[in-house]
């Protein structure tokens, strides 16, 4: 062979997209790329930079907590939950992060003409009673009826407020060196449910989302000890993308290790088969708190003392090297960058 | 998890990395062809636990990666069609082809589905005998059963609304590219496991013995890897050249023979066009005529595409182990995974996006990735 029978050429780049793709809705970096030139730059202003899972607004001297999430899973109901209680766990979620205790909530439905009316029964039912679970009543809505086709079936949007109470102050920025990273247990669960029902995959074993209400988990740790620097519940873009979040508003590095990180059997064994990675995975009822070295394990105590939290542990670190990389030690005891992707996991050939 | 954890173990790992260290007395350069072990090496910093004198560069394994451009560009036609539903693996869907790529043509309202098995994409033709379903198959022999078992199955039950785009490709004359290049740096080779659990590996006992070179068939697990290198050195530093089987627990001599005779039944050995590499005679696999109804490059009109590939980048060079990505002056700067140049930034097996997503931040700089 001569050299010239190799090509030594690639493709030019692609001009920049002209329209939304899905990705831009996956938490990665196309979701920070919308954020960072579409909508920021319309709403400038203090709180919305604070880019907290929920706003911190003060009125009259109490600090309410504002949060928005929409809802738009397919299919509507799968193993662990539904659309309606998703819509509720998602919303307080986001709420008791920040600290907040949840007051009240609105709900919205898009709904597509022709959905059976039982099926729309059963997500109020199902919202209805995640609500009270969570000790939160709905107390505003609104129903928009659109053409077939204008919906899958159903979206939901629902808001929240909350109060936060006097002395905590939580927020992603507020991360430091030498901080422990905890997380509430096994990650994977929502999206690898969500998946295989979706996509009819026959998986050993059931697979149940995770979805619930971290109110009381959040209050046991608060109870516990006052030095919690913030909280998240890593939603789309999994684990990953709440610490690279923390990682980047807190202008620190972070190193955890592979092998403190739970993910069950099914979980691992379904990602193994579909070559997705679990730590991009969605969750929808665990739990990210960087905690202060000395309360660390205090934190971890009563964690493990709430039902959501039986399984936590210390992940990893916060360090001043890297700021705002996450590394992680492997299983092999080598080390890797945990970065944000670039869209939604795609599965891999072979 | 079983198969996983024993896989995955530090202490094997060390192990294997102190035996390694034991061993070499020279300067090696090797080479995993698969992109699903160049994946694992970035993933778990293998290099991280070879000694300094042992050198992995990765080969053109990645299947995503080597669709020319032209091909992708006839996927990108024909999933704009009104009356085509289109449907690809997943990965496929980010690749740029000359103009656009898969994910923006599904965004303007193109037909696209990312299935898991072609024989999904068989049910979407069932289920929708006024869509003409087109598969991309695309792959090394690993995927190439799959798609010719639904090709056979499809013309089996009168399917006549499913087609594939073919556009498979074959490890060992690629290997015998790099092996007759003037410029080859390469002294021993990881073969894909994968391809070898069908095909077996006669065909890599071959190139063994005209090159004299060592090759080890390997898995795709750290601890796999690292002792497909142990085996390679140690074939390298006694002078041996000779096919030994690392993964044995999947991989016989033989192959898959069922597997295989489905494949030449369906398929016939063609030239084939690797994006970054050039032509290479009887390097893929297109569909043999008697399936010539399944076939899109029959059934629809897909001549008269050509693409011009303008110098860019520098994926050919690190296809062939001749530079590492970080070496490219494009690297994290103006290729990303965001904005890719070149295939190898956009697959997830592609050697530049693998070390952009587990090396970045070495080369890039303070303040995280742009």
């Amino acid at each position: 062979m001569s050299d010239a029978g190799f090509e030594l050429t690639c493709p030019a780049p692609l001009p920049a997209g002209e329209r939304v793709l899905l990705g831009h809705g996956s938490g990665g970096r196309l979701s920070e790329a919308l954020l960072r030139d579409v909508f920021l730059p319309a709403f400038s202003n203090p709180v919305l930079a604070q880019l907290n899972d929920q706003a911190e607004v003060c009125v009259n001297g109490h600090r309410l907590a504002f949060t928005t999430d929409s809802f738009v899973v397919q299919p509507l109901f799968f193993p662990g939950g539904d659309i309606g209680s998703l819509a509720v766990h998602g919303t307080v979620n986001d709420l008791v992060v920040g600290g907040a205790r949840p007051l009240c909530l609105s709900a919205a439905f898009i709904i597509e003409e022709g959905l059976p009316m039982e099926t729309l029964r059963r997500v109020v039912s199902s919202l209805r009673e995640a609500a009270a679970e969570a000790g939160v009543d709905v107390v505003t809505g609104d129903t928009k009826v659109v053409e077939k086709g204008g919906a899958d079936g159903l979206f939901l949007n629902t808001s929240g407020i909350g109060l936060v109470p006097e002395g905590v102050r939580l927020s992603a920025d507020h991360a430091r060196p030498g901080d422990r990273i905890l997380l509430s247990g096994p990650i994977g669960e929502h999206g690898i449910a969500v998946l295989a029902q979706r996509e009819g995959l026959e998986l050993e074993g059931p697979i149940k989302s995770d979805s619930a209400a971290l109110h009381g988990l959040v209050a046991a740790i608060l109870a516990a000890t006052t030095k919690v620097r913030c909280m998240r519940d890593p939603t789309r873009g999994g684990l990953s993308a709440a610490l690279n979040e923390i990682a980047v508003q807190s202008r620190v590095g972070m190193v955890i290790d592979e092998r403190a990180i739970p993910v069950r059997a099914e979980v691992q064994g379904a990602c193994e088969l579909l070559g997705l990675d679990p730590l991009y995975v969605a969750n929808e009822g665990k739990l990210v708190a960087i905690v202060e070295a000395s309360a660390a394990d205090s934190a971890l105590a009563a964690m493990r003392g709430d039902p959501l939290g039986m399984d936590a542990r210390i992940i990893g670190r916060v360090c001043d090297t890297h700021p705002g990389v996450v590394e992680m030690r492997t299983a092999i005891g080598t080390t890797r960058i945990v970065d944000l992707l670039t869209g939604d996991q795609l599965p891999r050939i072979c | 998890m079983k198969y996983i954890d024993e896989y995955r173990n530090e202490k094997t790992a060390r192990r294997l990395a102190a035996k390694l260290e034991r061993l070499v007395t020279r300067r090696w350069v090797l080479m995993e062809i698969c992109g699903g072990q160049t994946h694992t090496i970035l993933r778990y910093g293998l290099d991280q636990l070879l000694p300094e004198k042992v050198r992995l560069v990765h080969g053109p394994g990645c299947p995503v990666c080597v669709t020319p451009l032209e091909m992708i560009d006839r996927a990108l036609y024909l999933a704009s069609r009104p009356n085509v539903t289109f449907v690809s693996y997943g990965d496929m869907l980010r690749v740029p082809g000359s103009k656009s790529d898969l994910l923006q043509v599904k965004a303007a309202g193109g037909d696209v589905r990312v299935v898991y098995s072609p024989l999904q994409a068989l049910e979407i033709a069932r289920a929708h005998p006024e869509r003409d379903v087109v598969f991309f198959a695309i792959g090394f022999e690993t995927t190439a059963p799959a798609n010719a078992k639904a090709v056979w199955q499809a013309r089996h039950e009168g399917l006549t609304n499913f087609s594939v785009l073919a556009s498979h490709v074959l490890v060992p004359p690629a290997i015998r590219l790099l092996l007759k290049s003037p410029r080859n740096l390469v002294q021993g080779f990881v073969a894909p496991g994968h391809v070898c659990t069908v095909m077996g590996y006669r065909e890599y006992a071959a190139l063994s013995r005209e090159f004299h070179v060592p090759v080890v068939v390997g898995g795709f697990e750290p601890t796999d890897l690292l002792e497909a290198v142990v085996m390679l050195v140690s074939q390298l530093e006694e002078g041996r050249a000779e096919v030994e089987n690392q993964y044995a627990r999947a991989v016989k001599r033989e192959g898959n023979r069922p597997a295989r005779k489905l494949v030449t039944k369906v398929f016939r050995v063609c030239d084939r066009k690797w994006r970054g590499m050039g032509f290479i005679p009887r390097s893929g696999l297109r569909l043999r005529r008697k399936y010539a109804r399944h076939d899109a490059e029959q059934r629809f009109d897909l001549t008269g595409f050509s693409a011009e590939e303008p110098a860019e980048c520098r994926s050919a060079e690190v296809l062939q182990g001749l530079a590492e990505p970080i070496e490219c002056p494009a690297f994290g700067k103006r290729c990303t995974p965001q904005h890719p140049l070149g295939a190898l930034m956009v697959s997830a097996e592609g050697a530049c996006s693998a070390y952009y997503r587990y090396r970045g931040w070495e080369v890039i700089p303070e303040g995280g990735l742009p």
